[in-house]
């Protein structure tokens, strides 16, 4: 749920909030049938593709940096059900799961993946380098808040042309910390650009806690300095995120300028394939997942409201679990792209 | 009696324009008051008095052109002297000469002063005239041209950067875009390379077509990563989907008494960079077409201009549909003993050097490389293969640079047309010094190219 922390903040009492326009705080989004099926079958899809990934990694399909997106499921779930055809999207390197909420096949993502000629960069790419123009995912961007300008360039050309777009622009705890978000920040409100940042803050930036990076730890309230309003939001549960998402679009859309949501969210794996995992306890990873599980949590709310009984929910796992089953063998017997192609790309025009 | 001297107001100031009076004889000042307005290379600025007292003469008239800095341009008496009487309230004439007044252009703004640096003459030496109708321009004109025809043509053509619109730029290059085109397409950013570089590159990939001024390229160093990991990268890493179609441009290598931080030359760190393309003309016909060229590029190019360069006259090509290709070397004087290959500001040492060969009897080739990626290695080779003997010639430092590229190039692909070693005359390795008298040691210089061309054709 959509909230404005109090007792957590270092500042103590301050009120954070300036005196310029804000949004009024986000209600969580009251969802129907067809649309909780939806979001449970994007997250469960998002969630079997990463554990797939992660076996593939293991097994040396896939090489190179792998970062997976487990446990935040519901953060680009929620969004990208709020966002419109004209709409953008860009984010860093933990970018699969932005890609499967976009629409983009898993077989064209796995199959990047594992280098092949039908990933969607022709296994040019990889893991963290990833486009699609005609789904509107403007990467999949391999250094730590470089697409926060970058999206902010797109929020400009969606106002330039007029054509009523938003750019929704992701980053990280850690990426919050550079220097060229607050250039952005500052840009983006200076000229009212349509661009929604979102702080995905799981917590850890590689194996650094938000508490040993950030002197203020409330990410929602980086952007006042910019009068970019902040709010902070419950990146666990769907519901919430949808309802943030929807609040921050028509904000947006309407030419007030950018807003920054902060999503509270946690990742179950570690920072890459490669994490030692000796920053946080067992423990913590198993309360988390255990008390806040956003698939579980959706599960529940699902049966318990009465909208799908288990069978029909493992009729969608069953389907998901069959997609990406696919997905991956296409993946493993996909040809590697031809040598050609090494040269291919570079530029475009002949000179 | 103080006599008020013109002032350097810029790092490159040697003379400027005396547009106005503030003041007249008879007038008492206060420190502070505006005396008049002076026209420098770069902006209309205002001259303080820094002492009170009466204006007892004036000894320029409003409206001097070329007035030399240093000249006495006023009197003013102390506020307890006599004031010496006026013999005439204004001096007939400027005491320096002025020169001839530019022809040939609209905008008598955009007029400037010529700079003189260790590097280039007052009057840069000139490549061959364009072929057709031409007009006399400034380099500074002409890449104002180049962009204002693309933004008349091409809605998605903008142009952003520090001071590009209300300041008219910081080094008078976008002069009166902001007045035709509107703050919508002409964006004064503030000081903020690495955000705007990006903001840039992301527009450019939402469909834009922007054109990034970095004040100088010195300052791109804080934003290189958007030009090379966000720009340069993206449509290979995209497998030909994604698009960055943009220009990155500003003036580039050694200015005039600025030091380390300020004087560099970044041909070679681009020009390294496959995905880029890197430009660096010498003269302004070459300058507008490969500027027009860059912005209808679909591909992101990083614009070298010079700094030195800005105020020299060339003939240009009339007509705002006139471009010229990217990746082709231009052979800007025929010779058959030496090839002297260069790029920017060093063309025109080139050219110096080039004719004082010929008072020896040796006829160098010069070749002007105007792109440095994609590099135009077959003009380079034929030249080579009709004289035996190169030299190449870089306003730069020597070690990785673009003239290792071509001597790397010559050894490889050029080996048997070699009838001596290919040498290089650059900057001196060092970062580049303050001192008049060092910076000018540190430098590129005609007399060293002369003496390389002399080794090389064995004299």
């Amino acid at each position: 749920m959509a909230r404005t922390p109090t007792g957590k903040s270092k500042a103590g009492t301050m009120e954070a909030r300036g005196g310029w326009p804000r949004p009024d705080e986000p209600q969580r989004y009251s969802a129907s049938r067809d649309e909780l099926l939806e979001y449970y079958r994007q997250m469960v899809l998002i969630r079997r593709f990463e554990e797939r990934a992660g076996q593939l990694y293991g097994m040396g399909m896939i090489g190179g940096f792998c970062h997976l997106y487990i446990g935040q499921e519901a953060v680009v779930v929620g969004m990208q059900a709020a966002l419109e055809q004209t709409d953008s999207v860009i984010t860093g390197y933990r970018d699969h799961g932005h890609m499967l909420a976009a629409g983009i096949p898993p077989e064209a993502v796995m199959a990047e993946l594992t280098g092949r000629a039908a990933g969607i960069s022709k296994g040019k790419g990889g893991s963290m380098h990833m486009f699609s123009v005609e789904h509107g995912f403007y990467g999949g961007h391999g250094i730590v808040a470089a697409q926060v300008p970058l999206g902010t360039g797109l929020a400009f050309a969606h106002k330039y042309k007029g054509d009523g777009g938003v750019a929704v622009t992701y980053f990280g705890d850690g990426a919050a910390n550079q220097g060229q978000v607050y250039e952005s920040f500052n840009m983006a409100e200076l000229w009212k650009l349509p661009v929604i940042f979102i702080i995905e803050n799981n917590q850890y930036a590689m194996g650094t806690s938000v508490n040993r990076s950030s002197s203020e730890d409330q990410l929602f309230r980086r952007g006042e300095s910019f009068r970019v309003p902040g709010l902070q939001v419950d990146g666990m549960d769907v519901l919430a995120v949808r309802g943030a998402a929807q609040t921050a679009v028509e904000w947006v859309r309407a030419g007030k300028g950018p807003l920054l949501l902060e999503m509270k969210t946690y990742r179950y794996r570690g920072h890459s394939m490669s994490d030692p995992a000796k920053y946080r306890s067992r423990e913590e990873v198993a309360a988390v997942r255990e008390k806040s599980d956003p698939i579980e949590a959706l599960k529940k709310e699902i049966i318990d409201g009465g909208h799908a009984d288990e069978a029909a929910l493992k009729e969608i796992d069953k389907a998901v679990r069959a997609q990406v089953t696919g997905a991956a063998d296409f993946a493993e017997e996909a040809p590697e792209p031809e040598l050609k192609e090494l040269y291919t790309d570079v530029l475009l025009g002949r000179y | 009696m103080a006599e008020i001297k013109l002032p350097a107001m810029s790092p490159t100031m040697e003379e400027g324009t005396l547009a106005k009076w503030l003041v007249k004889v008879g007038d008492t000042v206060k420190p502070g008051d505006v005396l008049a307005e002076i026209e420098t290379d770069k902006a209309t600025m205002e001259l303080e008095a820094d002492d009170g007292g009466v204006v007892s003469e004036l000894h320029v008239e409003a409206g001097a052109e070329g007035v030399k800095v240093g000249t006495v341009i006023a009197t003013i008496a102390g506020e307890d002297e006599e004031p010496a009487p006026a013999k005439k309230p204004v001096a007939e004439k400027a005491p320096e000469k002025a020169p001839e007044p530019l022809k040939g252009h609209g905008d008598e703004k955009a007029e400037a002063t010529v700079t003189e640096s260790p590097v280039i003459k007052a009057e840069a030496p000139q490549p061959p005239a364009p072929s057709g109708p031409t007009k006399r321009q400034t380099l500074r004109e002409a890449l104002r041209d180049a962009m204002a025809e693309e933004m008349r043509t091409t809605p998605e053509v903008f142009v952003m950067g520090e001071e590009v619109a209300e300041y008219q730029g910081a080094y008078k290059v976008t002069q009166g875009l902001l007045e035709e085109f509107g703050a919508q397409r002409v964006v004064d950013t503030p000081i903020t390379e690495y955000g705007f570089a990006g903001l840039g590159a992301g527009a450019a990939m939402g469909g834009l077509k922007p054109i990034v001024e970095f004040m100088t390229f010195n300052f791109a160093m804080q934003a290189i990563d958007h030009i090379i990991n966000s720009a340069a990268k993206t449509l290979y890493m995209s497998g030909g989907q994604m698009r960055c179609p943009i220009v990155f441009r500003g003036p580039n290598g050694a200015a005039s008494r600025v030091a380390a931080q300020h004087s560099q030359n970044f041909g070679p760190w681009y020009a390294s960079v496959p995905g880029l393309i890197v430009i660096a003309p010498y003269s302004a016909a070459d300058a507008k077409g490969l500027l027009k060229s860059a912005i209808r590029s679909p591909d992101p190019v990083v614009f070298l201009e010079n700094e030195l360069l800005y105020g020299q006259s060339f003939d240009v090509p009339e007509g705002d549909d006139v471009v010229v290709p990217i990746g082709k070397a231009s052979v800007v004087r025929s010779g058959a003993d030496v090839t002297l290959v260069s790029y920017s500001i060093g063309v025109g040492v080139a050219l110096e050097a080039a004719a004082e060969l010929a008072k020896d009897g040796i006829e160098a080739e010069v070749v002007d490389l105007r792109t440095l990626r994609p590099l135009d290695t077959a003009t380079v080779l034929a030249s080579l293969a009709k004289t035996h003997r190169m030299v190449v010639v870089e306003e730069g430092w020597p070690v990785c640079s673009i003239s290792s590229e071509i001597m790397a190039v010559a050894m490889e692909q050029g080996f048997d047309d070699l009838d001596a070693p290919v040498l290089r005359v650059t900057n001196v390795d060092v970062p580049l010094p303050y001192a008049a008298n060092l910076e000018k040691a540190a430098l590129l210089k005609a007399a060293d190219v002369v003496a390389a061309a002399k080794k090389v054709c064995y004299r």
